[in-house]
């Protein structure tokens, strides 16, 4: 078979297509992650993200408001995380898989009457310059707004985490919460904040599901997409750069073993379904292997709770 | 793991809520036993369908949807039978060995076994539907609207309902056009629309301009429209979902049949059996031909349909070769329903291997 670089190209595109609720999903959560507040809840807030944004774009028609309706009801279910978590100081892995339980539930209660209504086609940026450029054209444009931004997200919030004062702020409560008050910060507050961003985030990714990747909705759509979001910012050690590279290894690998196995490789499909797990892994934990570097970036508080501060 | 639990819990929830609202009323009640939810708009959603046709009947009907293939599945059947119902439907295949062993626990309840084989007691039936006759359809449709002869086609596990639905999709291709290819892609997911989304793209790019589905969700179809390549719709009319790429869908058809069982139960007159029934007892239900296919094809299509309802053209009808060029069914004769329940080889002219 000749390799065609509008081909390759077309697979590169679908790849970053298929990472980005991923990106969005593990870029939130390590914000959350960072500020020290572990919250499983990350598949919960993804689904209900993924029936408010469809929900709200058949009722109203209107995708601006659907997208940014996903975000408010991410933010809104984190608000009970937050509650609970900051205020009653519950513990976070509980809570955390109780969100997720709850989301799920939820969502397929919502979502009852959505089921079987087609979605609307959603605007692409760029769409005339799909054929321009040979192999880049299909990467760079005829994409989403919120493609976009996916692939923005991680350089930003490197950015905020390293060269910001809130980022250090956020870094300082998630490390040391005890000293970070002591210096006057409302660890609370930062914590909240955190979380909030969190859920939105992950409504985002959600509402990408639903209204942009595959229009519609059925039931636990998000497919574990929130527990591998989880699992990218652990594995990525707590940086935006290495979520974004693992991201589109898991997406690659997905999709390049859907084309191995149509060209017809003989390798057993069991062993390439279970391929972009195990490469993920191993490539991340590679990458990262600087024992030294590990300590620095994960949030020591991480999963503990505040008491003091009131 | 944590799926795993999260499953679990939210199905037992589900359960608990059932039974709370489930009625005490004298009459025939029907119990529905359902592998995944009523809102996955495919295989689940389709029994649904079938339940509500039951309740219109003037039946009461309960439901447990999310149950698994598990020690959890007895748990449930054993609920339903112990409250009341007088038959219930175990609607996915690995219900069949608690199916059986709860049926023998309840002679007075009957049981009705989606897609098994298993009748070891007198309460117990089994009932199917004969799929593969649509897909007979399909690739006879798929066959003739091809323009680059590569067919796609995402497959879900590797069991014999589907290898029988990509053989017979295959054989009904080749016999308009000899030419063609169908490249398989196994998605290891009944529905996961990202998922299936990801591998119907694959086959697009791999120059596939038509695509068939043995997985749930309607991602494909609307992959294929945004492509502007063909599709078929899987277990309900999906025509709404990509009007352009979709030019028919095969769907299942319960209501008849879970009608007909529940009043068999309240007239007396119940008894085991094993029902395959095919396009002919309108289990299967071809939906309308697109505008997109000539008008000689949509006669010979609607031909086709009336001849495998009748019975006079078998979609497994010989000389069938496997891919090593093994004689599978003789000429002039029919692959037998043991054959067909079995199928765990494919038909020449298939690409690549089963996985194992």
């Amino acid at each position: 078979m000749t390799i065609d670089i509008n081909f390759v190209g077309l697979i590169i595109a679908s790849i970053m297509a298929s990472s980005v609720p991923l990106i969005l999903a593990s870029c939130g959560e390590l914000i959350t992650e960072r500020s020290g507040v572990l919250n499983l809840g990350v598949e919960g807030m993804m689904i209900i993200g993924a029936i408010s944004g469809f929900a709200l774009m058949t009722v109203t028609g209107n995708l601006f408001i659907a997208v940014i309706g996903a975000m408010l009801a991410g933010v809104l279910i984190s608000t009970i995380f937050a509650f609970l978590t900051q205020t009653l100081i519950t513990n976070h892995v509980a809570t955390g898989l109780a969100l997720t339980i709850f989301g799920i539930g939820i969502s397929a209660m919502i979502g009852k009457n959505f089921v079987g209504i087609p979605g609307k086609e959603f605007p692409v940026l760029f769409g005339n310059l799909k054929d321009a450029i040979p192999f880049l054209s299909p990467i760079l444009f005829g994409h989403s707004v919120v493609f976009y931004f996916a692939f923005a997200l991680p350089f930003v919030t490197n950015y905020f985490l390293k060269k910001t004062k809130i980022g250090l702020i956020v870094r300082a409560v998630g490390d040391s919460p005890d000293s970070a008050s002591n210096q006057g910060i409302n660890v609370r507050l930062v914590r909240y904040l955190c979380i909030l961003y969190g859920g939105a985030m992950c409504g985002l990714a959600g509402a990408y599901l639903s209204m942009i990747y595959t229009p519609q909705w059925i039931e636990n759509m998000t497919g574990g997409r929130g527990w591998i979001a989880l699992a990218l910012v652990v594995f990525s050690t707590w940086n935006p750069i290495k979520i974004l590279i693992g991201a589109m290894i898991f997406g690659g690998l997905t999709i390049v073993q859907f084309h191995m196995q149509a060209i017809g490789v003989r390798i057993p499909v069991q062993f390439l379904t279970a391929l972009p797990y195990i490469v993920t892994i191993i490539v991340l934990v590679v990458i990262s292997r600087d024992s030294r570097k590990i300590r620095l970036s994960t949030p020591s508080s991480l999963g503990k709770s505040f008491y003091k501060d009131n | 793991m944590h799926k795993i639990f999260i499953r679990s819990f939210v199905s037992s929830l589900v359960f608990l809520f059932t039974f709370t609202v489930a009625s005490v009323a004298k009459d025939v009640k029907a119990a529905f036993v359902y592998i995944g939810p009523t809102g996955d708009h495919g295989w689940t959603y389709q029994h649904d369908v079938g339940r509500k046709a039951v309740e219109a009947a003037g039946y009461k009907t309960t439901f447990v949807e999310g149950v698994p293939e598990s020690a959890d599945a007895e748990r449930v059947l054993r609920q339903l039978a112990n409250s009341g119902h007088d038959i219930i439907f175990t609607t996915s295949f690995g219900y069949m060995n608690p199916t059986n062993k709860v049926a023998k626990e309840f002679p007075n309840v009957k049981f009705e076994h989606a897609t098994g084989y298993k009748r070891e007691h007198s309460n117990v039936s089994t009932y199917a539907a004969r799929f593969y006759e649509g897909r007979t359809i399909l690739g006879t449709i798929a066959g003739s609207m091809t323009k680059s002869n590569v067919i796609g086609y995402v497959a879900s596990f590797p069991i014999p309902e589907v290898i029988r639905g990509i053989n017979s999709f295959t054989l009904a291709a080749q016999k308009v056009n000899p030419n063609i290819k169908t490249k398989i892609v196994w998605a290891f997911t009944w529905y996961d629309p990202g998922k299936e989304a990801e591998a119907a793209k694959a086959l697009i790019d791999q120059g596939a301009d038509i695509i068939a589905q043995h997985t749930d969700s309607t991602a494909i179809v609307q992959i294929a429209e945004k492509a502007g390549v063909y599709a078929f719709g899987q277990a309900s009319d999906m025509d709404k979902f990509a009007p352009k790429a979709v030019l028919t869908s095969v769907e299942n058809n319960w209501g008849p049949y879970y009608v007909d069982r529940v009043k068999a139960v309240a007239n007396g007159t119940w008894n085991q059996k094993d029902t395959w029934h095919g396009i002919g007892d309108g289990m299967v239900v071809i939906s309308d031909l697109d505008s997109a296919l000539p008008a000689d094809l949509k006669a010979k299509v609607n031909q086709l349909e009336k001849d495998l309802a009748s019975g006079k053209v078998h979609s497994f009808t010989g000389p069938i070769y496997d891919q090593k060029g093994n004689l599978m069914v003789a000429e002039g004769k029919t692959a037998d329903d043991g054959m067909l329940a079995g199928m765990m080889t494919y038909v020449k002219g298939v690409e690549g291997d089963i996985p194992k």
